[in-house]
């Protein structure tokens, strides 16, 4: 379950972040996932609120945002949307696609005090 | 669909969720690029209560990446070439290493680190062949990271222009989102796991630069397409090449050989200059 990292690496930027920019709670976390990102966002969901117990950001809100996942289609030359990795280029019905995008993880933003 | 988040499809904002989006700053620009505040820092400070708005915007993955951007510098520094060996358990992964390591031991400096939830019986069976080894005991992990493999690194003996595989949790989830600094990553895939696993598992096949298909002394035996398989593996990853191998028997065990060579070669001309060895 790397979920659980992923999650204790979110809480590793959440403290970081608080020593930077001086402060001592977390409301809300915006989480950016795209979706082609190896991560299941209900597992980090769940991992998330086990990492943070007694931590800054006991009880924070966890908004996923999810990021559409972006290709450049080799065969039909422009770019698509694909849900999964395994998807066909929803123009051309070809698999000769590079992901260009929707593949990252970030904590985007948060709401402190 | 919802132009702050991108929730729900079509026209329609889809809410059966709550974002918060009221009163946090949010603001929709142009291009669909959303500004939250522009103050010092990057932020944003609401207008009744104590609360305010921090930017971000780091990669949750970002401390693994610093961890194996730093261990593949420290290679480079060394001239040694990192393989990345993923597959499921038992895909006979430790065997294609003992017998690569027969092959090439009198060639080149090879070194091993082994990944598993217990006990060292890879990395005995590693030692065995005359090569160090070191186990990677991750417990409950599912998977190595980037900072697992550099103190692995401190306790291996200096390895100038040799080989380094790291063979990691069978497991083929995990894995492929952690980079430890390998110049690739290898997945293997045993033909009697099935030719679908390319779809099953897209994350890995598409992570890996290279699928060697092993076990191919028991195609008689077992229901296996291998065209669709490497179809499959073409349809997520549409760079990857293709090796069909037996460990236990020998066949096709020049050809991934060859591949770890003309790949050694390749790297040591991206490397500057100076550290390449005189013609």
């Amino acid at each position: 379950m790397h979920e659980m990292s992923l999650a204790q690496g979110v809480l590793d930027i959440l403290q970081d972040t608080a020593r930077k920019q001086g402060f001592s709670r977390v409301k809300t976390v915006w989480l950016e996932i795209g979706a082609l990102a190896s991560v299941d966002p209900e597992a980090i969901r769940f991992c998330f609120d086990a990492v943070t117990r007694d931590t800054l950001a006991h009880g924070a809100e966890l908004d996923i945002v999810p990021i559409p996942g972006q290709a450049w289609c080799m065969q039909c030359c422009q770019a698509v949307t694909i849900a999964a990795r395994m998807e066909p280029c929803p123009v051309c019905g070809g698999y000769r696609l590079q992901v260009t995008g929707g593949d990252e993880m970030r904590v985007k933003e948060l709401q402190v005090e | 669909m919802c132009t702050v988040c991108g929730c729900g499809t079509g026209g329609e904002a889809v809410h059966s969720h709550d974002h918060g989006h009221a009163g946090t700053g949010y603001r929709p620009v142009a291009g669909g690029a959303l500004h939250f505040g522009l103050g010092p820092a990057g932020v944003h400070v609401g207008g009744m209560s104590q609360q305010r708005l921090v930017q971000v915007e780091q990669d949750i993955l970002g401390k693994n990446n610093g961890y194996a951007e730093r261990n593949r510098k420290q290679l480079a520094g060394h001239e040694v070439f990192a393989l990345n060996l993923v597959s499921s358990p038992g895909s006979g992964k430790t065997t294609l290493l003992t017998n690569t390591i027969e092959r090439m031991k009198g060639d080149l400096p090879i070194a091993v680190i082994e990944g598993d939830q217990q006990t060292s019986f890879d990395a005995d069976r590693i030692r065995a062949t005359g090569v160090p080894a070191i186990q990677i005991n991750t417990g409950k992990g599912c998977h190595l990271d980037a900072h697992m493999v550099e103190h692995a690194l401190e306790q291996l003996p200096p390895l100038d222009k040799g080989l380094l595989l790291i063979e990691n949790v069978g497991n083929l989830v995990c894995p492929a989102a952690f980079d430890l600094g390998e110049a690739h990553k290898v997945a293997i895939l045993s033909v009697t796991e099935g030719e679908d696993k390319p779809l099953k598992y897209p994350d890995m096949f598409h992570a890996a630069s290279l699928m060697i298909l092993n076990k191919i002394d028991l195609l008689p035996h077992v229901r296996f397409d291998v065209e669709k398989c490497i179809e499959y593996a073409r349809r997520v990853n549409p760079d990857i090449e293709i090796i069909r191998l037996s460990a236990q028997s020998g066949e096709g065990m020049e050809e991934w050989i060859a591949w770890i060579r003309r790949e050694m070669r390749a790297l040591e001309q991206t490397l500057p200059v100076a550290e390449r060895e005189p013609a």
